[in-house]
C-alpha cells in the first residue's frame, strides 16, 4: 500500500522487507533452483500462515515446492475437551470467562464460547492476560477466569500475569491453561511415516524465547534442514531460499534468517518466569494427539490459581465433527482445500473446525486468499 | 441461516450481516428498489421525477472519539448514502433514543456538531423524534437518521453497472476511522494521532460526476471496509475487481496499528470515503475532481474492473508489488462492534 505521510512515523521502518525488487529477484532464484523437483516445506507458525496467504506466495511458487501449514496456530490444537471445559465453566453462576477473540468461535462438542456468550454467560474477549487480571479486580464479586492458550511466545506473559495474581493475593482469579511446546509437535510431525516434509519454516516469535538449540534434534535424528524466519515477505521468501538451498545440496541445518527478532539462545529470563509457574506434561493436541511432554500444568505451588482445580466440573463427553479433517491438515497431510467440507459445510462463517475459525488457522486461511 | 440467535457478528458489515439481511430482511420486504442492493432507495415520486431514500442508525462506543462524534458520524453517514445515488440531498430526519441519566451537556455537544455537519453539506434537519428509556436499556445515546433527495434525470447509478475495463478510485487513505474509535476503547488503548475521517462527501462525488458523466457507482465503504464494498460490486456486477496494493492510500500508523491487531486495513471501516467506478476514459478527469474536492486530496486509482474467467464466481483480488495475486474477501464475523 502507498505510504501517505501522517502526523506519526511507523516506528520501524519495514520497507526493506517487502521491497518487490527483492521480493520478485529471491522468487526467481527459487523457481531457478526449485527447476522440476518436487519439494515439501512447513511452516509451523500460525502468523506465516497468514502472511504466505496475505502475501499470496503461493500464485509464485514454482509448481514442484509445496507450502504446507503445520501445527503453528495454538487455537487450532486446542484439544475439544478443553474447549468443552471451559465452556462447562462458563455455564457456572457467577463466573467471567476472559480469553482471546478467536478462542470464542472455535466449536466445542456440542457448544461454542460464543453461543455461551449469546445465551446469556459472562464471556469476554481480552487481548493480554493482564486486562482479565483488571476485570478480577473491578468486580470482586465475580470469579474471573482466563481461558489460555499458546506457546513458548505467549507462556510467559501468562506466567508473569499468574505471579502477579500471587502477589496481590487475588482470590477471584484462576487461568484454564491449554499451553503447549512447539518442539514435540515438530518431532512428531517429522515422524510421521504419512507426512512428507523436507524442510521447517521454523517460527520466528517462538523462537525469540526458545532459541534454536530445541530444533538441532531435526538434523541430528531426521536429517531435516529448518530456517527460523520473519514476517514480512522479504524475510519468508529469502527463508525459503535457504531451505531450498540446503535441501538441494543435502547439507541440513538450523538457521537463523531472522537476526534482528532471534538470538541464539533466545530469552533465558522469559524461559525461567515460565519455569517459575509451570511443569511440563503430556497433553492431547487436535490432530496429533496425546503428545509427551507437550503440555504446560500450572505448578502445584500454584494450584489455587488453576481453574481446573478450581472448579469441579462434569465435562460433557468428547465428540469430534464428523467428516472435519483438521487433524490431517494440523499434520501437513493434506492441504485445507482438499477436506472434503472445506468451503460447504465449513466456512469461516459457519465452521466445523477449528482451523476455518481462528484467524491464523490454515484452512481460514486457505478460504480467505485462495487464488 | 444456521444461527438460532443474532450474533455481534450479524451487525459488522461482512458475511454474516450479508446473510442475515438477505435471508430475514430481504425476504420479508424484497421491494425492487431494495433488491438492487444499493446505499440508498431509488423511486418514482409521481409528478416530481425519482428520489433517493436512506436511513441510518448510530451506536458507536465511545459517542466521543478522536476526529469526531456520534452527531457528525450520524449526519455524515445518511448524507454520504443518499449521495451515493447521485441524488442531491436536501432533507434529513433524526430520531434519537436516550439512555435515562445521559447527561445534557453531551447531548447539547452532539446535537450542535450534528447541526455543523448538515451545514457543510448543505442539507436540512426538517423533522425528529425522541424517546427516553430506563437506565440500562440503552446504552448513553443512539441516533437515527434518514435523509432523501433528488435523482437528476439520466443519472442511474448502481453497483451492478461495473464493466469490464472500468476503472477503481478511491478518495483517500483508508482505515482511519475504524482505528480511531478502537484505539480509544478501554482494554485496547493505545497511543495514536489517528482521527475518524468522518465527512460529508455530497460535493465530492457530485464533482466527480461533473468530470465524470458516466460514472458507473459511488459506495461509502463503511463496516467491512473496502474489502466489503469493491465484494458488493463484484457480486452485483458479475465481475472481477483487480486492485493494486501498493496503489491503497494507507496511513503508516493506520498499517502498523492494523498489523498489531491482526487486521488487514481492507476491512476496517471508514466514514469519509468513497470508492467509485468509472469508465476508463473518465478516470483522470474524475481523479483530479476527487482531489479538487473537499476531503479528496490524497484520491487514487487503485484497480480495475476486469472480464470474469470462464467458469469463475466473480471476486476480488489484490495485486502485490511482485506480481503474487491473493482473494480479497468479505470480513467474515465482527471485528470490533459498534464502530458507527
Amino acid at each position: 500500500m502507498s505510504a501517505v505521510s501522517g502526523p506519526q512515523a511507523a516506528a520501524i521502518d519495514f520497507s526493506a522487507f517487502r521491497d518487490p525488487g527483492l521480493a520478485r529477484d529471491l522468487i526467481a532464484r527459487i523457481r531457478g533452483a526449485v527447476g522440476n523437483r518436487s519439494i515439501n516445506l512447513m511452516e509451523v507458525c500460525g502468523t506465516h500462515t497468514m502472511s504466505i496467504g496475505r502475501f499470496g506466495f503461493r500464485s509464485v511458487m514454482p509448481a514442484g515446492l509445496r507450502l504446507l501449514s503445520g501445527p503453528g496456530c495454538p487455537v487450532c490444537v486446542t484439544a475439544n475437551r478443553d474447549i468443552d471445559r471451559a465452556i462447562a465453566i462458563a455455564r457456572i453462576e457467577g463466573v467471567t470467562i476472559a480469553t482471546f477473540g478467536d478462542m470464542m468461535r472455535v466449536p466445542g462438542s456440542t457448544s461454542s464460547l460464543a453461543a455461551e456468550k449469546a445465551a446469556g454467560r459472562d464471556v469476554r474477549i481480552v487481548y493480554s492476560p493482564l486486562d482479565a487480571l483488571r476485570i478480577a479486580e473491578d468486580e470482586p464479586g465475580r470469579q474471573v477466569v482466563f481461558v489460555s492458550v499458546g506457546f513458548e511466545t505467549t507462556t510467559p506473559a501468562i506466567a508473569a500475569c499468574l505471579l502477579d495474581a500471587a502477589e496481590r493475593n487475588l482470590a477471584n482469579f484462576s487461568m484454564l491453561c491449554a499451553n503447549k511446546l512447539t518442539p514435540p509437535a515438530l518431532r512428531a510431525i517429522a515422524d510421521d511415516p504419512q507426512t512428507r516434509i523436507d524442510g521447517f519454516i521454523l517460527p520466528g516469535h517462538v523462537s525469540t524465547i526458545t532459541g534454536l538449540a530445541p530444533y538441532r534434534f531435526l538434523v541430528d535424528e531426521f536429517g531435516l534442514p529448518g530456517a527460523v524466519t520473519g514476517f514480512e515477505p522479504v524475510d519468508i521468501l529469502a527463508s525459503i531460499e535457504l531451505l531450498v538451498r540446503m535441501i538441494i545440496d543435502g547439507t541440513p541445518d538450523i538457521v537463523n534468517a531472522y537476526r534482528r527478532g532471534v538470538n541464539a539462545d533466545g530469552n533465558p529470563t522469559a524461559r525461567a518466569l515460565t519455569e517459575q509457574v509451570f511443569e511440563t506434561v503430556g497433553a492431547t493436541w487436535r490432530g496429533l494427539g496425546e503428545l509427551c511432554a507437550s503440555g504446560l500444568r500450572i505448578r502445584e505451588e500454584y494450584a489455587c490459581y488453576d481453574a481446573q482445580r478450581r472448579f469441579d466440573v462434569h465435562v460433557e463427553p468428547t465428540q469430534e465433527p464428523r467428516g472435519c479433517r483438521c487433524g490431517d491438515v494440523l499434520r501437513g497431510r493434506i492441504a485445507p482445500d482438499t477436506c472434503p467440507l472445506f468451503g460447504h459445510a465449513c466456512t469461516p462463517e459457519h465452521p466445523v473446525g477449528p482451523c476455518m475459525v481462528s484467524s491464523e488457522g490454515s484452512c481460514a486461511a486457505y478460504h480467505r486468499y485462495r487464488v | 441461516m444456521a444461527d438460532n440467535t443474532v450474533l455481534l457478528g450479524h451487525g459488522s458489515g461482512g458475511q454474516m450481516m450479508k446473510r442475515l439481511i438477505d435471508e430475514v430482511f430481504l425476504e420479508a420486504f424484497g421491494s425492487p428498489e431494495l433488491l438492487e442492493g444499493n446505499d440508498a432507495g431509488v423511486g418514482e415520486l409521481p409528478g416530481t421525477g425519482r428520489i433517493a431514500m436512506s436511513c441510518d442508525s448510530f451506536v458507536v462506543t465511545p459517542p466521543f472519539f478522536p476526529g469526531g462524534d456520534i452527531g457528525r458520524l450520524a449526519v455524515c453517514g445518511t448524507v454520504n448514502d443518499v449521495a451515493t445515488s447521485g441524488a442531491r440531498v436536501r432533507y434529513l430526519s433524526c430520531g434519537f433514543i436516550l439512555e435515562e441519566g445521559y447527561p445534557l451537556d453531551d447531548l447539547r455537544t452532539i446535537v450542535r456538531s450534528m447541526a455543523d455537519a448538515a451545514r457543510e453539506a448543505g442539507v436540512r434537519i426538517v423533522t425528529g423524534d425522541t424517546k427516553v428509556v430506563g437506565r440500562g436499556s440503552a446504552d448513553g445515546v443512539y441516533i437515527s437518521t434518514a435523509g432523501v433527495g433528488e435523482v437528476p434525470c439520466g443519472v442511474n447509478l448502481s453497483g451492478a453497472n461495473c464493466r469490464p475495463g472500468d476503472v477503481v478510485l478511491v478518495s483517500g487513505t483508508l482505515g482511519d476511522h475504524g482505528i480511531a474509535v478502537m484505539s480509544t476503547r478501554e482494554g485496547l488503548a493505545f497511543a495514536t494521532d489517528i482521527q475518524s475521517d468522518a465527512a460529508p462527501l455530497n460535493h465530492l462525488i457530485a464533482a466527480a460526476m461533473d468530470a465524470a458523466p458516466h460514472a458507473r457507482c459511488f459506495r461509502d465503504p463503511t463496516r467491512g471496509g473496502l474489502a466489503s464494498t469493491l465484494n458488493e460490486f463484484a457480486d452485483a456486477s458479475g465481475v472481477a475487481i483487480e486492485v493494486d496494493e501498493d496503489a491503497i492510500p494507507v496511513r503508516p500508523e493506520v498499517r502498523g496499528a492494523c498489523e498489531m491487531l491482526g487486521y488487514d486495513p481492507l476491512q476496517v471501516a471508514n466514514e469519509g470515503k468513497m470508492v467509485a467506478v468509472v469508465p476508463a476514459e473518465e478516470a483522470q478527469a474524475a481523479l483530479e475532481a476527487m482531489r479538487g474536492a473537499p476531503y479528496g486530496e490524497n484520491a487514487a486509482i487503485i484497480g480495475r474492473v476486469l472480464e470474469l474467467d470462464p467458469g469463475r464466481e466473480a471476486h476480488v483480488r489484490v495485486r502485490t508489488g511482485w506480481g503474487a495475486t491473493r482473494i480479497l474477501d468479505m470480513l467474515v464475523g465482527e471485528q470490533l462492534p459498534r464502530i458507527c
